[in-house]
C-alpha cells in the first residue's frame, strides 16, 4: 500500500516563495553560506532552486539533492528575511519533492525506516550498547542507526554519549501519580533522551513532582518525525504522527511536554500541517523549561540552598526554541538556581551546527561550525555549557571533545534535577 | 552553451572545482536584488589576479563574455550576466591583507564584506565610513563598482572619496595598478577615479588600498516629527544652510510612517508626516553643541514631537525604524521600482513637491525616504504588476520624476548606478557627446566587448 504524505507542497509555498526579493541579506546569516560561500547554499538560491524546480526549469539530481541538504533548518534566514520567506518549510517541502520524485535515495531511506520502528532501534540500541565505541564499525553503513546519530560516529575520533543500559522508557512506568488536584500531563520522551539521555528526563521527572504534577509516559509514542521530515521522507513523518496522535490523544492529556527543542518544533510546527486533530495536538505541545517557568518555577530554585563552590554555566540557545520565541525560559531557570554562576558567552544563538541530516552529508562543514562554539564555552570560562536540545548537547560534547577542553555539555533539566535532589537531601 | 573544450582550459586555470555549469550554479548566479535572472554559461570562482589575467585573455580569444560579481546584492543589474558566458565571483578573493596604523590605510582583497573592514578597523580605534544599506554581505569589490554610498555620506562622502589605489585586471588581462599609497599623486591620468563607479566595464578589481579615518569618540541620534513634508525638506535645507554638516540626515515621508508605524516601540503619531533622523558624531562637548543648534534650527519648521536617543540603546531603536522600511513598503503594493535620485541640497523641497504632484495625478503610490541630507531620495513607485497598466504607469512616473529631476540640477542615481535598469535613460541626463566620449573610452579598452557588456549604455 501506497503510504500517504500529508505535508504541504511546494506548490503550497509558491507566494511565499515569490516573496523574495534576492536582496542577499541571507548572505550575512546562513552559517553554512559562511563556511561555503556558495550561492546555490544561501536561502536566496535554494528560494530560487525551489521556484525552478516547480517550474520545471530544473530536473532532480544528485546536484539539487546536495544544495538542499546544505541546511541546518536553524531558522536564522528567516528571521532576518525582511520579507520573511519560510525558507526552512520550503527546503522541506523541496525535499520531499525530490523523495517523491526520485525515491528517498538522493537522502536516507534507512534513517527513516529505522524511525518508523521504535522496536528495530530499540533492539538496536541494546545491542549498539553492548558494543560500544565499536558501535559504528559493526553496524553496516546503511543502518539509520548510523544515520540517526550523524556521520560524526562514523570518525572514530568522535565521542559517544554511552548508550542508556535501560531506556528512559523502560526504567519509568506509564503513569506517576503526583498531587490529586494538580493537572496530569503527558511526557513526550524523544529519541534522544529515551535512549541516551535518560538522566534529562529523570531531571524532568524531579521537577515535575516538585510542582505535584502527574505523569503520563505514554509507551506507545515514537519519534517526533523531524528527522524523517529533514530527510525528506514526508510519508514516514505522516506516519509517525499519526502514531503520535493515538499514542498521546487516547490519554488526552491537559499539556503535552517535550525536553528536546526539536521534538517541540517537530510537534508544533509540523504537526498543524496534517489536519484538525494533529493542530489540536500540538496546541497543547509545551516545551519543559517553557512549563517550568510558566508554573513559577524560579521561585521553588531560588529557595535551595547555595553550595560553597558553584559551577560556571554558559547557555547556549537551540535554534529551535529560538524559533518558536522560546529562548528566554532556560535562562530564567538557570539565572534562579542557586547551585550554579552563569556566565555570559559570546555567539549564544549561534547554531551548534548538527542540524539532523545535516551532519550526515557535511559533517566537516558540522565540524567548522562546532569548533566556532568550542571556542566561545572556552573563553566564557564556563564549566558546563547548558542548553534545552539534546541534539545540540550531543555536537556540543563532541565539538568541546574534538578541541580537547575538558567542558562539559549538559541540558537545563539535569542542572534543574540535581539541584533539587541536594536539595531535598539537605531537608531531610 | 560553453564548448568542454574551453570548460577544460578554465579547470586548468582555477582548478577543476572552483569553475561550474551545473544548472543549480547557473541558476543561483543568475540573479541580483533587481530579480531579473539571466543564466551564465558557466560561474569561476578564482583566486587570484593572475587567474582572472588568464581567464580574460582566454576570453578575449574566445569572445566569451565575462560579468565580474561580488555579493550580487545590486539594484541595478550591474553583476547580470545577460549574454551568458562567465560569471566570475569574486568572493574568494576576500583578505583583509593589511592595516596600516601609521598611514591610516587599510589594503584588502575585492571579496570582503564591507562590515568585517569596519569591524577589523574599528577595533583599532580606526574608522570605514561608507556604509550602504548592503555592508553587512555586499563586498568592498562591489562597492568600488557601483561607488555605493549610504546615510553617514552626508558628511563622510561615497566610497570614491576613500579609494586611494586600486590593482586591476584590464578587460584585455593585463594587471595594472593605479593611485598608491599616498594622499596625494597626481602622476598620469587619475585610472583610480575613472574605475571606481564603472560598474565592471573597465576593468576586474583585485585588490583595493581604502583610505582610513579615526574612529569619532561618541555619536548623537535624533528623531523629529514633522508636521508637513515640506517642514521636513525645510529642515534640510536650514540645517546645512546653518553650516552644520550632520553625520546622517534621513528623511521618510508619511505613507513611509504609516508602514513602519505598528512595527516600533517608539510613538509616532498620526499628525507627522515626515520624519528626520538626524546623527552627529565627534567629541562629545562638540556634539552636544551641535544637536542643540540643529534643534533650535528645525523649531519653527512645524515639528510635532522631538526624540533625543539617551544611549546607544535608544539610538539603536531609531535606526530599526529606518531600517524597516524598505521591506515595510510591501503593505502599500506588491511591486515596487526603486529609483534613487540626487538632487542639490536646496531643491530637496522642491523635489519632494514635484513628487507628490506626479503621484497625485497619475494616481500611483510613490512612496519616498532616503539620504536627505546629500539631496539622494529613493523614490518607491508602488504598483501592483496584476492590475492592467500599472506597470505602464510607473514607466511614465519614473520619466517624469527623472526629467524633474534633471530640472533641478540632479541626477537619476546617487549611488545605486546604472546597470540594465537605468540604461535607457542615460541619453535623458549625458549629451551625445559625452556618451560618445564614455564609450569611446570603453571600446579602446575592451575592443572584444567581453567585459560585462551590456550594461550602462543600450545596445546599438
Amino acid at each position: 500500500m501506497k503510504r500517504l504524505d500529508r505535508h504541504k507542497t511546494l506548490a503550497d509555498y509558491r507566494q511565499q516563495m515569490d516573496q523574495c526579493v534576492k536582496c542577499g541579506v541571507c548572505r550575512a546569516h546562513c552559517p553554512v553560506f559562511g563556511e561555503e560561500g556558495r550561492e546555490a547554499v544561501v536561502a536566496r538560491g535554494k528560494v530560487t532552486l525551489a521556484h525552478a524546480l516547480l517550474n520545471g526549469d530544473i530536473e532532480p539530481g544528485p546536484q539539487l539533492s546536495e544544495s538542499f541538504s546544505q541546511c541546518l533548518q536553524c531558522g536564522k534566514c528567516v528571521r532576518r528575511c525582511p520579507t520573511q520567506v519560510p525558507v526552512d518549510d520550503i527546503v522541506l517541502a523541496a525535499r520531499r519533492e525530490i523523495v517523491a520524485r526520485r525515491g528517498l535515495s538522493l537522502f536516507s531511506r534507512s534513517l527513516t525506516s529505522l524511525l518508523r520502528r521504535p522496536r528495530l532501534m530499540h533492539f538496536l540500541a541494546g545491542s549498539a550498547r553492548r558494543a560500544a565505541r565499536l558501535l559504528f564499525r559493526r553496524i553496516p553503513q546503511k543502518s539509520g542507526l548510523r544515520l540517526r546519530f550523524p556521520a560524526p560516529f562514523i570518525d572514530r575520533q568522535r565521542s559517544l554519549p554511552a548508550l542508556a543500559k535501560k531506556t528512559f522508557r523502560q526504567r519509568h512506568p506509564e503513569f506517576i501519580a503526583g498531587q490529586r488536584d494538580r493537572p496530569i500531563i503527558a511526557l513526550f520522551t524523544g529519541c534522544m533522551v529515551n535512549y541516551l539521555y535518560p538522566e534529562i528526563g529523570e531531571g524532568a521527572l524531579k521537577a515535575l513532582a516538585a510542582i505535584g504534577f502527574n505523569v503520563m509516559i505514554p509507551k506507545n509514542q515514537g519519534c517526533c518525525g523531524l528527522p524523517a521530515l529533514s530527510a525528506g521522507d514526508g510519508a514516514s513523518a505522516s506516519d509517525l504522527a499519526t502514531r503520535n496522535l493515538r499514542a498521546f490523544g487516547e490519554h488526552q492529556p491537559d499539556q503535552i511536554v517535550t525536553l528536546c527543542a526539536s521534538c517541540h518544533s517537530g510537534l508544533t510546527r509540523h504537526f498543524c500541517d496534517l489536519g484538525p486533530d494533529y493542530a489540536a495536538l500540538a496546541e497543547r505541545v509545551v516545551d519543559i523549561n517553557d512549563l517550568l517557568v510558566s508554573q513559577g518555577f524560579e521561585e521553588i530554585l531560588q529557595q535551595l540552598s547555595q553550595p560553597a563552590q558553584k559551577p560556571k554555566v554558559a547557555v547556549h540557545t537551540p535554534c529551535h526554541l529560538r524559533n518558536s520565541g522560546l529562548d528566554e525560559p532556560p535562562k530564567l531557570l538557570l539565572a534562579a538556581l542557586p547551585t550554579i554562576e552563569l556566565v555570559k558567552m559570546n555567539k549564544a544563538n549561534a547554531c551548534c551546527g548538527l542540524g539532523g541530516t545535516f551532519s550526515v552529508h557535511h559533517y566537516q562543514t558540522s565540524r567548522q561550525l562546532g569548533t566556532v562554539k568550542a571556542n566561545a564555552v572556552k573563553e566564557s570560562g564556563a564549566d558546563l555549557v547548558a542548553t534545552a536540545c539534546p541534539g545540540c548537547i550531543m555536537q556540543l560534547q563532541n565539538s568541546l571533545d574534538q578541541a580537547d577542553l575538558p567542558q562539559r555539555a549538559c541540558h537545563v533539566l539535569e542542572l534543574v534535577g540535581e539541584a533539587l535532589s541536594k536539595g531535598s537531601t539537605e531537608l531531610t | 552553451m560553453i564548448a568542454t573544450r574551453i570548460i577544460r582550459i578554465i579547470e586548468d586555470i582555477v582548478g577543476a572545482q572552483h569553475v561550474s555549469t551545473a544548472d543549480t550554479d547557473r541558476l543561483c548566479y543568475s540573479y541580483d536584488a533587481t530579480q531579473r535572472q539571466h543564466r551564465p554559461d558557466a560561474v569561476v570562482w578564482p583566486s587570484n589576479a593572475a587567474e582572472v589575467s588568464l581567464l580574460l585573455k582566454m576570453a578575449n580569444a574566445e569572445g566569451i563574455p565575462v560579468y565580474p560579481r561580488g555579493a550580487g546584492s545590486g539594484f541595478t543589474g550591474g553583476s547580470l550576466p545577460i549574454h551568458g558566458g562567465l560569471a566570475l565571483v569574486m568572493t574568494r578573493l576576500d583578505a583583509i591583507l593589511r592595516i596600516d596604523e601609521a598611514n591610516l590605510i587599510a589594503e584588502v582583497e575585492p571579496g570582503v564584506v564591507t562590515r568585517q573592514l569596519q569591524k577589523a578597523v574599528e577595533a583599532l580605534g580606526l574608522f570605514y565610513p561608507p556604509d550602504p544599506a548592503s555592508l553587512k554581505f555586499s563586498t568592498l569589490g562591489g562597492n568600488v563598482a557601483e561607488c555605493a554610498g549610504g546615510p553617514r555620506c552626508v558628511k563622510y562622502g561615497v566610497t570614491k572619496d576613500y579609494v586611494l589605489g586600486l590593482e586591476v585586471v584590464t578587460p584585455q588581462g593585463d594587471i595594472i595598478r593605479t593611485g598608491g599609497e599616498t594622499m596625494k599623486g597626481v602622476v598620469g591620468y587619475d585610472l583610480t577615479k575613472l574605475l571606481v563607479g564603472s560598474e565592471g566595464t573597465l576593468g576586474v578589481i583585485t585588490k583595493i588600498i581604502l583610505k582610513l579615518l579615526p574612529l569619532p569618540a561618541a555619536k548623537k541620534t535624533m528623531l523629529v516629527l514633522f508636521d508637513s513634508i515640506d517642514g521636513a525638506a525645510q529642515a534640510v535645507a536650514a540645517i546645512i544652510g546653518g553650516k552644520i554638516i550632520p553625520t546622517t540626515l534621513e528623511f521618510m515621508d508619511g505613507t513611509t510612517i504609516d508602514c513602519v508605524r505598528r512595527g516600533t516601540d517608539l510613538e509616532l503619531p498620526e499628525a507627522a508626516r515626515a520624519v528626520l533622523i538626524i546623527e552627529v558624531d565627534g567629541d562629545v562637548d562638540l556634539i552636544e553643541k551641535q544637536a542643540a543648534t540643529i534643534l533650535q534650527l528645525v523649531a519653527p519648521l512645524g515639528v510635532v514631537n522631538t526624540w533625543v536617543a539617551a544611549n546607544s540603546e535608544e539610538s539603536e531603536s531609531i535606526w530599526q525604524v529606518r531600517r524597516s522600511v524598505s521591506p515595510s513598503l510591501r503593505k502599500v503594493n506588491p511591486d515596487k521600482f526603486n529609483e534613487d535620485i540626487c538632487v542639490p541640497r536646496s531643491r530637496l523641497p522642491e523635489m519632494i513637491r514635484t513628487i507628490e504632484a506626479i503621484s497625485h495625478r497619475l494616481q500611483i503610490p510613490i512612496v519616498n525616504f532616503g539620504h536627505a541630507g546629500d539631496g539622494n531620495i529613493h523614490v518607491n513607485i508602488m504598483v501592483d504588476k496584476a492590475e492592467p497598466d500599472q506597470e505602464q504607469k510607473a514607466e511614465q512616473a519614473i520619466e517624469e520624476i527623472f526629467t524633474a529631476t534633471l530640472q533641478l540640477g540632479g541626477t537619476m542615481s546617487g549611488e545605486h548606478g546604472v546597470g540594465v535598469t537605468k540604461a535607457p535613460y542615460i541619453p535623458m541626463e549625458l549629451d551625445p557627446a559625452a556618451v560618445a566620449y564614455m564609450k569611446a573610452i570603453k571600446k579602446a579598452l575592451d575592443p572584444n566587448n567581453i567585459l560585462n557588456p551590456g550594461k550602462i549604455f543600450l545596445q546599438d
